[in-house]
């Protein structure tokens, strides 16, 4: 993403975290080589790859979860403190006796304020959340009982609940029916006039009207603007035919591609 | 029950049974969520080894066994945070050597070392008052770190990158709990013993974890588990002069079984 050198404070076109040259992996194996890609306001980035191609991996590496072994990655202004995730439900514990309101109110604390007390306005901000994700109803209920859909919305509100002004999403569409990837994204949809949102996923297709720039990872970036993507490089991607299919447009997805699929 | 209570020793062994209680329901919940049960089996074997320096030396066998178990856990805290991936074999490594070494340095000590089936059984009905001040002092720093920082526990407990990535300092936290859980073992092998410190830290939280489904409810809970435990087996070791680290865990397990059966029982009748 270029900048355009006249951008003001506040342009659409100001990114929020640039993520420059990035390599990082697992003893001495890099998961994500030499990775750079710029976030920039009431963005939609889809990051697609095949499964180990290193899409939580870049994920975790933006959060600050892992150290990166080369590259960097910097946030304009103070939005370090200011970024939503949610996290597949395999990576955090699960049976950890919490309720929805409680584990959606631990999304309020920070480095700066967790040894003190919840502020007023820690448990009045949980309640809307709730409310605004129609899952105030559940919010006594134990996260363990809770369905696939139900608790992805309380890992939503719990980012949520932090004023974030970026939302990574990992995955989220996994564990739900056809009505709950419906009303993700249709909440994904609203959110999108508040903040960026980066979605990780291995199937693009539910997100096929919702992105902005799409991102093939798989070790290596190839990016790219609406339209610009094409089935070969998804084939290179992937390493084998692809085929995309989107709601309602088939096949605009899928145009040509010239000069511009790797960026630097 | 009067003259039972006038005497020293048993106000002692009630004192340390109730401070041992509310260690364990502090920190047991937290050790049991982030699955660190076998850690703390290793971090109360090592023990052995500080107990046997301790009878060599000639000094308190509490400041040696505290003393290995502490380096014993800053050492697994170091391995956690490199993020090496042989950990368990570590903390086996770690337990067998630390009796290991117990049982070279108690078989060079000249005479007799009376107090050795103490440590490894436990005796609650032979803890000194110097014994209980120890342990008050112990209870008192791992309290209140523990409610000090309870929030950042909870978070590393329930979903330790989300706190990573809320910039916690996750790094200490991990370090934190993992000393806390070495003083804690300390004061708990007072009342239980090397070989069953790992039951206390276990059995309250499984009772309370039948009882509720709320962490803060269930640290309250085992607190009062122990209690009972403790009384119960404390009465029991008296009265049927059985050892009393055995009596405390057996009681356990049977009110462990008897809740669980009793909740079966009750789910059977409401859905026949």
């Amino acid at each position: 993403m270029e900048i355009e050198p006249d951008a003001r404070e506040g342009s659409p076109l100001e990114p929020l975290i640039a993520i420059e040259h990035v390599t990082y992996g697992y003893e001495d194996r890099p998961v994500i080589e030499d990775v750079s890609l710029d976030i920039v306001r009431e963005d939609f980035i889809l990051v697609i790859g095949p499964n180990g191609g290193g899409k939580t991996t870049l994920l975790k590496a933006i959060l600050g979860i892992v150290a990166p072994w080369s590259g960097q990655i910097r946030f304009h202004g103070d939005i370090g403190g200011r970024l939503g995730y949610v996290p597949q439900f395999t990576h955090f514990n699960r049976n950890f006796p919490i309720s929805v309101f409680d584990m959606v109110l631990t999304g309020c604390l920070n480095a700066t304020n967790y040894l003190r007390r919840h502020a007023p306005e820690h448990f009045e901000k949980t309640g809307a959340i709730l409310e605004k994700l129609d899952i105030y109803g559940l919010q006594r209920e134990n996260i363990t009982d809770l369905s696939g859909g139900q608790l992805q919305r309380v890992l939503i509100a719990r980012a949520l609940v932090s004023d974030p002004l970026v939302l990574f999403l990992d995955e989220p569409t996994t564990a739900m029916d056809a009505t709950s990837q419906t009303g993700l994204l249709d909440l994904l949809a609203g959110l999108q006039t508040e903040m960026s949102i980066v979605v990780v996923t291995h199937d693009p297709t539910p997100y096929a009207q919702a992105y902005r720039h799409i991102a093939c990872l798989n070790s290596r970036l190839y990016y790219h603007g609406r339209g610009e993507l094409d089935s070969l490089t998804l084939e290179r991607v992937y390493g084998c035919p692809v085929e995309i299919l989107g709601h309602g447009i088939p096949h605009t997805l899928l145009s040509g591609h010239g000069e511009t699929e790797k960026r630097p | 029950m009067n003259t039972i209570l006038s005497y020293e020793f048993m106000q002692n062994a009630i004192l340390t049974g109730i401070m041992a209680s509310i260690i364990c329901g502090l920190i047991g919940p937290f050790i049991v969520t982030r699955r660190m049960v076998f850690i703390s089996g290793g971090l109360s074997h090592t023990a052995f080894g500080g107990l046997g320096i301790a009878y060599w030396l000639g000094i308190h066998p509490l400041i040696g066994a505290t003393a290995f178990v502490l380096i014993a856990a800053i050492l697994l805290g170091r391995m956690e945070e490199k993020k090496m991936n042989r950990n368990d074999l570590f903390i086996g490594i770690l337990w067998a050597v630390g009796v290991a070494i117990g049982i070279v340095f108690i078989n060079l000590t000249p005479g007799y070392a009376p107090d050795l089936m103490t440590f490894l059984f436990g005796n609650i009905l032979t803890v000194s008052r110097t014994d209980v001040y120890i342990t008050l002092l112990l209870v008192l720093i791992v309290a209140s770190a523990l409610l000090f920082f309870y929030k950042g526990f909870v978070a590393i407990a329930l979903d330790e990158e989300y706190a990573m990535a809320r910039r916690f300092p996750v790094a200490s936290l991990k370090m934190g709990l993992m000393i806390l859980t070495a003083l804690s073992i300390i004061t708990l092998i007072q009342a239980v013993g090397i070989l069953l410190v790992i039951a206390l830290l276990t059995i309250p939280v499984a009772v309370a974890s039948e009882l509720s489904l709320n962490f803060r409810r269930i640290l309250f809970l085992s607190i009062l588990c122990g209690i009972v435990l403790c009384l119960s087996g404390l009465l029991i070791s008296y009265f049927a002069e059985l050892p009393s680290g055995a009596s405390i865990i057996l009681v356990g397990g049977l009110l462990l079984g008897t809740v669980k059966g009793a909740k079966r029982a009750l789910v059977k009748r409401k859905a026949p």
